[in-house]
């Protein structure tokens, strides 16, 4: 049985300073971020009591975010400009709060209420605009493209909700929004790869996880 | 290589390396100074990789210490692992400090952390990898003062070569004595030699080049020859008089580490005399913490840090004077605050099954530790543990009956005059302890025996002992396995190779700095890693400079023999641990020093500070005396 709790959600940055922080270190830095700030976490019960901590889709290593989601339950009702006061004064260097918000307490889990993720991509050594905007075209025009990830084959192409070349001046960049539902999540690097560009010479930043609206209750 | 190099080179080489979060940098609490601005520079650096580095509590009290200076800083450094070296040599990227990421060359000082002797091959792969020549005569003033300290440092013998200046006791005032006396030479423009012999003034600091090794025909020792009257003989180890409070601003890594938790220590040293254990002695004498210091430190530590674990630490745990008011303390004040509080190393009475139960919230996932070291009442008084089997069999039953499901029970075999019967009287005991569990709790009882290999250490009671000959730990560890065998059962052992380098690392003289870079030159690093460690390129390394491991390792010393740490003082006098040695061998067995105290040497050599810090500072009876008064002057250096 979880006891009553008050239901927040998060939005934080990663920075280039953690983007080498895993997931499941990432999940113990917010832990500790909370026990700073003093509030008091609801825990799930158990042999091994944990705080209810619930972080949506895990962004891979590597890649800085500007709106990573975090829901966590409270034991009191707190104000959420309180909360954010708290959490930003015990922030861990590079995972900046942007925002608090007190949500449904009955909501379905984070995870499965995301449905996409946009990324911007910034190339070290872009091919020309043009070539690359034809490569995107030909992606985009495809009506499956087949890959593998761990052993097991997939289609990337429905994966794919938009790919844009942007340009500025000189610089080239990518957009990209991709599916991000459990057992249909695209990848950056694995788009990348079918455009015959080197992931390990991309920076990567998520600039949005977008969530399926509720109907209102 | 500046600053901005190193960021861009570490770009594209991290995504390919494991946990790459260990060479970042950047964690809660780190401590970053304007560079340019600072005059005097330290880098810190524990000679393994990150995950072991950060959890060493010594490193991170002089991180404190020195960036609390408004003209010092200082940064971190630990070795990358074998992928990143690889990756790190390729690209001509050289060791950095992880807060600034400017080279460790560019340092001033760089101060090595060696709390064990295994890490020495990893000390020169950590001066390789940052482009400082290895030997101590070969750097300029154009390189960093290297200088180390730690519990190795007790013997800085088979480093000397390697590091300019040793710390020979506590740190905690004496780094920035240190520092101080490297600004003072800085502004003067000197050379390099007026540096070496000022901090050769200082209490507790040896600086091996002013002193030169002479040995007689068989090898042995004949004395040590100073090199300038400004080297003092013996080095006397350096201590602080009363503890300071304890640090409570840890830095939080990002990654998973070896130990996640506030560190605080309760105690320092032990009263109790283990004739094996070198910290016991060379920790002399036992400073306590006050509880409300404790409580205070940790409220703040969890306030900095946000850590879920506490380690209360110390020696020997239940020692500690005031342990049921702490755990009391403890208690009250953090409660239903899901912390873990561990209280580790617990001394093998009933009364220890009860203080961890009564850390309400502790943990019980990994078992209880009891280390009885030996297991027949023979043995136990020849190393002077004298706990009975009865009492290791009540608390036994305690642990079981209050929840725990595991023991792990810590022996040594190879103790002096150690029979086979000894040994066979490990398994009995651990089947013993065993079937308390069945009996109490049934199937889910486990034990758990490590067995380790015991070095004679320098400065303890066994000293002059030989390391028991490979066959026969061989034969010893043979008997184990085929003992402890069956459900509930499980023994962990070291293999003889590992502590044969742990005797010729810890023992040795000047001539074993060789066969350590021979060592390193083969490919010897990481030691202390099952995986890494390479018996081969060790022997291969002992037969290019033509010494015999054996010197070092299976000869008995004669009580009279010059030692290679003879000129290194840790306050226990040599006198004293001749007449303990003599002791054991006749099964007598020294009580508690706190009941009755044995002038081991520590009163006379710190009668001042003792006189300074009376009342309950010291575990050690008051001075009184008045005679020891004009002794103790003779020998102590006076602070710079």
């Amino acid at each position: 049985m979880e006891t009553t709790a008050y239901r927040y959600r998060l939005t934080f940055c990663k920075e280039e300073s953690v983007r080498f922080t895993s997931h499941l270190d990432l999940h113990r830095a917010w832990e500790r971020t909370f026990r700073r700030a003093g509030l008091p976490l609801a825990y799930r019960q158990g042999f091994n009591p944990r705080p209810r901590i619930n972080i949506g889709s895990a962004l891979p290593l590597g890649y800085t975010s500007k709106a990573e989601l975090l829901d966590f339950w409270l034991e009191e009702e707190l104000d959420t400009k309180t909360i954010a006061r708290a959490l930003t004064r015990a922030q861990a260097p590079g995972l900046p709060v942007r925002e608090v918000r007190r949500i449904e307490t009955r909501q379905p889990a984070l995870q499965a209420q995301i449905n996409s993720a946009s990324y911007l991509v910034r190339l070290d050594d872009p091919p020309p605009g043009l070539l690359i905007q034809t490569t995107v075209d030909g992606l985009m025009n495809a009506a499956s493209l087949p890959r593998e990830r761990r052993g097991k084959s997939y289609d990337l192409r429905p994966l794919i909700e938009t790919l844009l070349v942007k340009r500025e001046g000189d610089a080239v960049q990518l957009e990209m929004t991709l599916s991000a539902r459990e057992a249909a999540t695209g990848r950056p690097g694995e788009v990348l790869r079918a455009m015959d560009l080197d992931p390990a010479c991309a920076h990567i930043q998520r600039t949005k996880l977008i969530i399926t609206q509720l109907e209102e209750n | 290589m500046n600053t901005d190099e190193v960021e861009r080179l570490l770009g594209r080489i991290l995504p390919t390396v494991q946990k790459p979060g260990r060479y970042t940098g950047g964690e809660l609490n780190q401590i970053v100074k304007e560079w340019s601005t600072i005059p005097t520079r330290m880098a810190l650096a524990f000679p393994d990789i990150y995950d072991l580095g950060m959890s060493n509590l010594g490193l991170a009290i002089l991180y404190d210490i020195l960036n609390r200076q408004s003209d010092v800083l200082a940064e971190r450094v630990y070795l990358p692992w074998s992928d990143m070296e690889a990756a790190m040599r390729q690209a001509n990227l050289p060791l950095y400090s992880l807060e600034s990421k400017h080279p460790i060359s560019e340092f001033d000082i760089l101060g090595v952390s060696l709390p064990y002797e295994t890490l020495y091959t990893n000390t020169l792969n950590l001066l390789d990898l940052s482009g400082i020549p290895l030997r101590g005569e070969e750097r300029t003033g154009g390189h960093p003062l290297v200088i180390a300290g730690g519990h190795a440092a007790l013997n800085p013998e088979p480093m000397a070569a390697f590091i300019d200046a040793f710390v020979i006791g506590e740190g905690e005032e004496v780094i920035l004595e240190i520092v101080r006396t490297f600004k003072d030479w800085k502004t003067r423009q000197e050379p390099r030699g007026t540096l070496l012999e000022s901090l050769a003034q200082i209490w507790g600091v040896y600086v091996p080049s002013l002193y030169e090794a002479h040995y007689l025909e068989d090898g042995t020792l004949s004395h040590i020859e100073t090199r300038s009257e400004k080297a003092p003989v013996p080095v006397l180890k350096r201590i602080v008089p009363k503890l300071p409070p304890p640090l409570t601003r840890f830095i939080v890594p990002f990654i998973d580490v070896t130990h996640n938790r506030v560190p605080i220590e309760i105690m320092r040293g032990c009263t109790r005399g283990c004739r094996f254990c070198q910290a016991g002695m060379i920790t002399r004498p036992v400073r306590q913490r006050p509880v409300a210091e404790i409580l205070d430190a940790v409220e703040k530590a969890l306030a900095h840090t946000g850590f879920e674990e506490v380690g209360l630490l110390s020696l020997s745990s239940s020692d500690y004077g005031p342990i049921l008011e702490l755990v009391r303390g403890v208690n009250e004040r953090f409660a239903g605050r899901h912390l873990n509080v561990s209280l580790p190393s617990l001394r093998i009475e009933t009364f220890s099954a009860e203080l961890m139960e009564s850390l309400k919230e502790s943990s019980r996932r990994s078992g209880f530790t009891l280390a009885p070291e030996a297991a027949t009442e023979r043995m136990r008084e020849i190393i002077n543990k004298p706990v009975s089997t009865e009492q290791l069999l009540d608390t036994a039953r305690e642990i079981f009956s209050r929840g725990w499901h595991t023991i792990k029970l810590y022996f040594m075999i190879g103790h002096p005059s150690e029979t086979l019967e000894d040994v066979r009287a490990i398994a009995d005991l651990c089947k013993a302890v065993l079937k308390e569990g069945r009996r109490i709790i049934g199937k889910r009882a486990q034990v758990n025996a490590g067995v380790s290999t015991f070095v004679p250490k320098p400065h303890t009671s066994f000293q002059w002992v030989p390391v028991d000959a490979t066959d026969q730990i061989q034969a010893k560890q043979e008997l184990l396995k085929k003992e402890l065998r069956g459900p509930g059962l499980k023994l962990n052992w070291n293999k003889p190779e590992e502590t044969l380098l742990e005797a010729w690392l810890s023992r040795g003289d000047r001539r074993m700095g060789e066969v350590i870079l021979r060592a390193w030159q083969h490919g010897a690093k990481f030691d202390a890693w099952q995986e890494h460690f390479r018996y081969d390129l060790w022997m291969r390394a002992f037969d290019d400079v033509g010494l015999n491991p054996d010197f070092y390792t299976l000869r008995e010393r004669p009580i009279d023999e010059t030692l290679p740490w003879d000129h290194i003082d840790a306050a226990v006098k040599k006198q004293f641990l001749t007449e303990d040695y003599l002791w054991s061998l006749n099964g007598r067995t020294r009580i508690d020093c706190r009941e009755r105290c044995f002038a081991c040497g520590i009163l006379p050599k710190y009668a001042d500070l003792r006189r300074a810090h009376p009342g309950e500072t010291w575990e050690c009876p008051e001075v009184r005396s008045p005679r020891h008064k004009s002794h103790a002057k003779d020998h102590l250096p006076t602070p710079a």
